[in-house]
């Protein structure tokens, strides 16, 4: 049976010449299409609106300070989805997180502080106290996922309706307000640039750990193949309790920034704020399959959806087909996703 | 092919067994592991000598793969030992084992598939720069040393995804070597790639045991045995019934040992009436995969589909079964032009196909033997208004299960926990109760052992018998041969020839393949 030696393709060809040219990165192709919007935005924006939409400078920063929040937490929720998770709790834990946190950061000066005993405290005490909700809820969320072996769809959704149910029961439904202005700097500092500094801040910080660390290598690998990683000597477990709690820890950070900016925190803040995280990590090009994704990607595919949510805005579109069109442009994302994974197998 | 000539054409092993050092670089003492209701291991006895290539033989359900879990750290025995150079060692995860210089291969190669060659196997032991961040160029050279140690030619940065078959297998062994393994576990290695292939594995094989490297083989293809293996023990129901040279064994000495019992004939084929056409395909092509293909098969007849990997021979078929349907040609039934759009059209028309991949497209893994066995039928027979007649699917199924001799606690075990034999019988099960007229088998007995897989020919004769026109896939060419009343050639998506039976040979079918 030695005897049809040739022919057939040798094993091992893949040689020198391909060792050269790297491939572009996938984000360019995301990138393109964020310009591509924003370009088509600018153009109807002449033709039906009579001015820039680009060429405002208010407008660009109402756009990154509303996609800073999502982006914070879509950066969580982009490593849960490599490791082959989902998180459908961030908005409720944003809600949560923003309430409890809420009460330790109101000035004395303000009629209706929740405890009138801890008023005027130093911005980090409802700083930590946040990160640390958000980090707890995370850690909930991976603790049953590992522990008990339940799906992360369902312990997340378990976390997403009781966190909601805190949030309400917390402060018996009422809003809290009257922020130190330490605390407020959060959302405001930097002539009110300082949730983007905070959202660039993350997103690089993530990105290093991403490609550069052990931690991040973990992540791919878990999400690519959970037998292969704990043959490899990953302690799965471990690692996955780590990565739910940074990203409850980071919907902590994103719900401080979010309640800094708008000076205010109510029970029902934060309402799908975990499907557009999952949206912007989709759109950036993240499988939801697990293995494959960037952080840079991500923040890209939330800049993506916050140019549409303004642009539509700007062109005066009726905010309900807003969402009929978002829900097409998610679905869309995904099937040019599969259509490229395809691509890739094929070329085998 | 008589056992004489198999042993006469034995190449000389490089590394004589005696000439090594009588050191032991793996020994397995009296190890012992039950599962609930299964003694997998009866005290069984392994002892691996460093620099030699030792095949482990046996059924499937003989516990050699129980026996590899045991030594790679992924189960812990009841009782026994396992002692690396000499030392008592307890391997109590993967972890510990490939540290302790036991690496294992496995069948289903454990990669990480959207991730690079170097990032998998450097996984857990990347190199840091001083920031404690991975150095992604140190590692890529780690790769490219390690690569030309063992003379592999594959681009470190290639994503795992885009690798074959063998080319993800280098990358495991090369993953294996790093760890500066003694022993080195590969389960079925050349079940899935290709002759060349598997040329060059053995090549990498012999170098690793040159540099002294224990390799312990799991291999069902008794060829190999001769080729690669220097010694080899062998696994019969858990117990291990001995060692020996491979030099000193004629192939029946070996499958003896293996069955316990005399297979008398590997592929016995039945002469049978041959009767009329029953399909008959006309310039059948799908675009950019095969062309022009043209064949009939009668009643009681089998065709052998022979042809190199690659050849389209699959594709054929799913385009016959409507899988994937044809972009031209004709298929006709009984001389009646059929129109089969889908798998269920074909089914209808009495055709049956077992598929390749036992994993991907044969099994529902989670479901029981009972579940597997009916799901072909759902849709027509056994449906009164709607109602799935249980009663009578559930003692059919068990009957041909019973006829098929399915080794198994119940008809509700879930077909995830049966060896791949029975698992290959529970499937051939599913599309006899379809009562086919046509059949179609890719692979019939890949990756089972001797005694099921002679069962399965049987079977097949006996159908063939009875006037169902087979068309057999195969890539073993001595079932190919063995077989096929006429044997259909594919190279390249062309068909390059049908040979009879007496003009089919190895020499003439692969002059033929390896166009």
């Amino acid at each position: 049976m030695t005897t049809l030696d040739n022919t057939v393709k040798p094993a091992a060809v893949d040689t020198g010449a391909e060792k050269q040219k790297k491939p572009l990165p996938p984000e360019l192709s995301i990138l393109a299409v964020l310009v591509g919007i924003s370009v088509m935005f600018e153009i109807l924006g002449w033709m039906f609106v009579g001015q820039s939409f680009l060429m405002n400078m208010s407008r660009i920063q109402i756009i990154v300070l509303q996609v800073s929040v999502i982006g914070i937490i879509a950066i969580g929720v982009t490593m849960v989805i490599i490791t082959g998770g989902i998180d459908l709790s961030s908005g409720s834990v944003v809600a949560m997180t923003a309430m409890i946190a809420a009460t330790f950061a109101q000035t004395s000066a303000w009629p209706k502080v929740i405890f009138p005993t801890l008023t005027d405290l130093p911005f980090v005490v409802p700083l930590i106290v946040g990160l640390g909700a958000g980090a707890l809820a995370g850690f909930i969320n991976g603790w049953l996922i590992t522990k008990t072996k339940i799906p992360p769809f369902i312990a997340t959704l378990g976390m997403m309706v009781s966190a909601r149910g805190i949030a309400r029961w917390y402060t018996d439904g009422s809003p809290v307000s009257g922020f130190t202005k330490d605390f407020a700097a959060l959302g405001n500092a930097l002539d009110r640039w300082m949730p983007v500094v905070i959202f660039l801040a993350v997103a690089v910080i993530f990105h290093i750990v991403m490609r550069y660390t052990r931690f991040g290598k973990f992540t791919y690998a878990i999400g690519a193949n959970p037998q292969a990683a704990r043959v490899s000597g990953i302690n799965i477990d471990m690692h996955l309790i780590k990565v739910y709690t940074i990203a409850g820890l980071l919907t902590g950070l994103a719900a401080m920034v979010a309640i800094a900016r708008i000076k205010t925190a109510q029970a029902g803040m934060g309402l799908m704020y975990e499907l557009d995280a999952i949206a912007a990590a989709v759109i950036g090009g993240v499988s939801l399959s697990g293995g494959r994704g960037r952080i840079a990607g991500t923040v890209i595919g939330a800049l993506i959806l916050g140019v549409m949510l303004s642009g539509f805005t700007f062109l005066r579109i009726d905010a309900y087909y807003q969402d009929i069109i978002k829900g097409a442009i998610i679905v869309v994302a995904v099937i040019v996703d599969q259509h490229r994974q395809g691509k890739l197998k094929k070329s085998t | 092919m008589s056992s004489a000539a198999v042993v006469e054409a034995m190449p000389t092993s490089g590394v004589s067994p005696q000439a090594q050092s009588s050191e032991y670089v793996l020994e397995v003492v009296d190890v012992r592991k039950e599962f609930p209701g299964v003694l997998a291991l009866d005290n069984v006895q392994l002892k691996i000598r460093p620099g030699t290539v030792h095949a482990l033989m046996g059924e499937n359900g003989a516990g050699k793969s129980t026996l590899m879990k045991v030594i790679a750290g992924i189960y812990q025995p009841d009782q026994g030992e396992v002692r690396l150079r000499g030392e008592p060692v307890t391997l109590e995860t993967p972890l510990k084992a490939q540290e302790s210089g036991v690496a294992m291969i496995h069948q289903e190669l454990l990669l990480m598939n959207s991730m690079t060659v170097s990032e998998n196997i450097w996984i857990r032991r990347e190199p840091r720069n001083s920031f404690g961040l991975i150095d992604h160029d140190r590692m890529r050279g780690m790769t490219v040393e390690l690569f030309d140690r063992l003379n592999i030619r594959l681009n470190p940065d290639a994503e795992i995804s885009t690798l074959s078959v063998a080319n993800r297998q280098m990358v495991e062994i090369a993953k294996a070597v790093s760890f500066n393994s003694d022993v080195l576990i590969m389960d079925e290695p050349t079940s899935a790639i290709t002759e060349t292939e598997v040329a060059h594995l053995f090549e990498i094989i012999r170098d690793l045991r040159k540099r002294g490297i224990g390799i312990v083989y799991i291999t069902h293809k008794m060829n190999e045995l001769f080729e690669i293996a220097d010694e080899f023990s062998v696994f019969r129901d858990g117990k291990y019934i001995g060692t020996h040279l491979s030099s000193e064994v004629t192939r029946d000495d070996i499958i003896k040992m293996m069955v316990g019992r005399e297979v008398s004939q590997m592929f016995p084929k039945e002469e049978v009436e041959i009767g009329d056409v029953l399909l008959s395909v006309k310039n059948l092509s799908l675009e950019g995969v095969f062309h022009d293909i043209s064949f009939d098969v009668r009643k009681g007849e089998i065709l052998g589909l022979a042809g190199l990997v690659g050849a389209g021979r699959s594709n054929v078929a799913e385009t016959i079964f409507g899988v994937t349907p044809a972009t031209s040609g004709q298929i006709f039934i009984e001389g009646e032009e059929v129109n089969i759009k889908n798998p269920h059209d074909a089914i209808r028309q009495g055709m049956a196909f077992l598929t390749e991949d036992r994993k991907e497209t044969g099994c529902f893994l989670p479901l029981d033997i009972q579940e597997n066995v009916q799901s072909a039928v759902l849709h027509d027979n056994y449906v009164n208004n709607g109602f799935v007649d249980h009663a009578a699917l559930e003692k059919e199924s068990a009957e041909l299960c019973k006829k098929l001799r399915v080794k198994t606690p119940s008809m509700h075990e879930v077909i995830e926990n049966l060896s791949g034999g029975n698992q290959q019988k529970v499937l051939i099960a599913r599309w006899l109760l379809t009562h086919p007229r046509i059949l179609i088998l890719d692979e019939p007995t890949r990756g089972i052992d001797v005694g099921a897989k002679s069962e399965i020919h049987a079977l097949i004769s006996q159908l063939a018998h009875k006037g169902v026109a087979v068309i057999m896939i195969s890539s073993e060419l001595p079932e190919v041969l063995g077989m096929s009343d006429r044997v259909l050639v594919m190279h390249e998506g062309r068909c390059t020839g049908i040979l009879d039976r007496d003009e089919a040979d190895q020499v003439s079918v692969m002059s033929l393949a390896a166009k």
